[in-house]
């Protein structure tokens, strides 16, 4: 990691240097645009006019280098893993992915042969939305809650037990 | 008359420090975690095909573009030192070459280093 | 359709190994030999009275533990006469028929899928290789001892345990 990440204490100077950092950090999350089945639809409109993502500061990149966040919309068979899982690779740190749809959380109806069974079984994810599929509503509510997953986030400051104690303490 | 130009250069100043300052904090708080399969060149997801398959290009390219621009800046200088040679005289012939005799030891080092071998 | 297929033709130049199926139900259907099976498609299409131009479908079907195991149904349209007909070709274990590839150039893709979901080998067939399932896949789906979930991995929990004893294809 950086140089200067998980090195402090918690002191003001630096919960407020990760205030910022975080709050900008989650104010421009953006997203590749992996739509794989139908579950892209909605993601689609909820980046549309009505439930418009943008106010979010989310703004749709086509490339994994760009982006931030992964959401996984629709079924990944078997046959699409191994690129799920190189895309994922291949974007930057801080890197956050939201399985979108029941597909992508456990395999949704598709208790087959073809599908993996929830794409956890693949990449590491942050925030699950439910849905067959999930309104629009519900995939800004994820992106919401992705939002309160990085305000807490330790960036600069480490982890409490893991930095030496004061001598004395 | 140098003074007037004190805007200018603070401005560069200004820039060159914001710059530096932003580009800093950056490298010291973001994570920096390389590994193969994050490194390799993006194509959708999947193995390359095509003429960028390979992952490089010919280096052989840039190094003869830069060696052209470096000789073709002492031809430009050539130019007007021809024009008033014989305002120059004899001392201003022999600067001249050695000039060219610096530039001649870049060329002799970098054609000895192997720099304008085409096939690597 | 309102016109009957004039199969008549067919029957008498085919003799004995091609008969008619007398409990087709929506459209004629003949039952064929794997070893007439070239020569009764190419007649099919090229004849001036039939001109069944058009292969619809091609697929397989699995009656195991029944023997003979496998059933190769082919779907044929005549698009000049509007007329549809099915021919249907009962196979052993292994299954292997003619290709058809020469006679409709769209059987290539549809016995390759057939060749990936039953297993069902096509002799002359220009590029036999799976065409749903990925290369290095083991075993063929559509077969009834084949298990719904698939065989249990990393990306499938759910799934059978492999059995010894050929439970797979």
């Amino acid at each position: 990691m950086g140089v200067l990440t998980n090195r402090f204490q918690d002191s003001v100077l630096f919960t407020t240097s990760d205030n910022i950092i975080n709050w900008s950090r989650k104010s421009s999350l953006w997203p590749q645009t992996f739509g794989i089945a139908c579950c892209a639809i909605e993601m689609i409109s909820a980046g549309c006019a009505r439930y418009d993502l943008d106010r979010f500061g989310v703004v749709f990149r086509p490339s994994p280098r760009q982006s931030d966040v992964m959401i996984v919309a629709g079924t990944v068979t078997r046959k699409m893993a191994p690129i799920v899982r190189r895309l994922y690779d291949q974007m930057a740190e801080p890197r956050y992915v939201i399985a979108m749809g029941t597909c992508a959380i456990s395999g949704g109806v598709y208790n087959t042969y073809a599908v993996v069974q929830g794409v956890d079984c693949i990449i590491p994810v942050d925030i699950h939305v439910a849905g067959c599929p999930p309104r629009p509503e519900a995939l800004l509510h994820g992106f919401l809650q992705l939002q309160e997953k990085i305000t807490g986030t330790r960036v600069l400051r480490a982890e409490p037990d893991t930095l030496p104690s004061p001598e004395g303490a | 008359m140098p003074i007037d130009f004190l805007p200018v250069f603070l401005m560069v100043a200004v820039v060159v420090a914001l710059s530096v300052f932003i580009l800093t904090l950056s490298r010291l708080i973001r994570p920096d975690n390389p590994y193969p399969e994050k490194n390799r060149p993006y194509e959708c997801g999947v193995d390359h095909v095509g003429e960028a398959s390979g992952g490089l290009f010919k280096v052989q390219y840039f190094v003869i573009a830069i060696l052209f621009v470096v000789f073709d800046v002492e031809t430009m200088f050539l130019f007007p030192w021809a024009v008033v040679l014989s305002d120059l005289g004899l001392f201003g012939y022999i600067e001249m070459f050695v000039f060219i005799a610096l530039l001649l030891v870049g060329f002799a080092y970098a054609w000895i280093k192997g720099a304008l071998e085409w096939v690597s | 359709m309102a016109e009957a297929v004039p199969l008549a033709g067919v029957l008498g130049r085919f003799g004995s190994k091609v008969t008619l199926d007398e409990s087709a139900a929506d459209m004629p259907c003949l039952w064929v030999p794997p070893e007439a099976l070239t020569e009764l498609c190419l007649f099919l299409r090229d004849s001036a009275d039939l001109q069944f131009n058009f292969l619809s479908d091609i697929c397989g079907v699995d009656f195991h533990p029944e023997e003979p195991r496998f059933l190769l149904v082919y779907h044929l349209a005549s698009i000049p006469n509007h007329w549809r007909l099915r021919l249907k070709c009962r196979l052993g274990d292994p299954p292997v028929a003619p290709t058809v590839t020469p006679v409709w150039t769209t059987a290539n893709w549809h016995e390759r899928e057939t060749y990936d979901m039953y297993g069902i080998h096509f002799d002359g067939h220009p590029d036999l290789r799976r065409i749903y399932m990925w290369d290095g896949f083991d075993g063929f789906p559509m077969r009834r001892d084949f298990p719904l979930r698939g065989y249990k991995d990393e990306m499938n929990p759910l799934g059978a345990t492999r059995r010894d004893d050929g439970g797979r294809a």
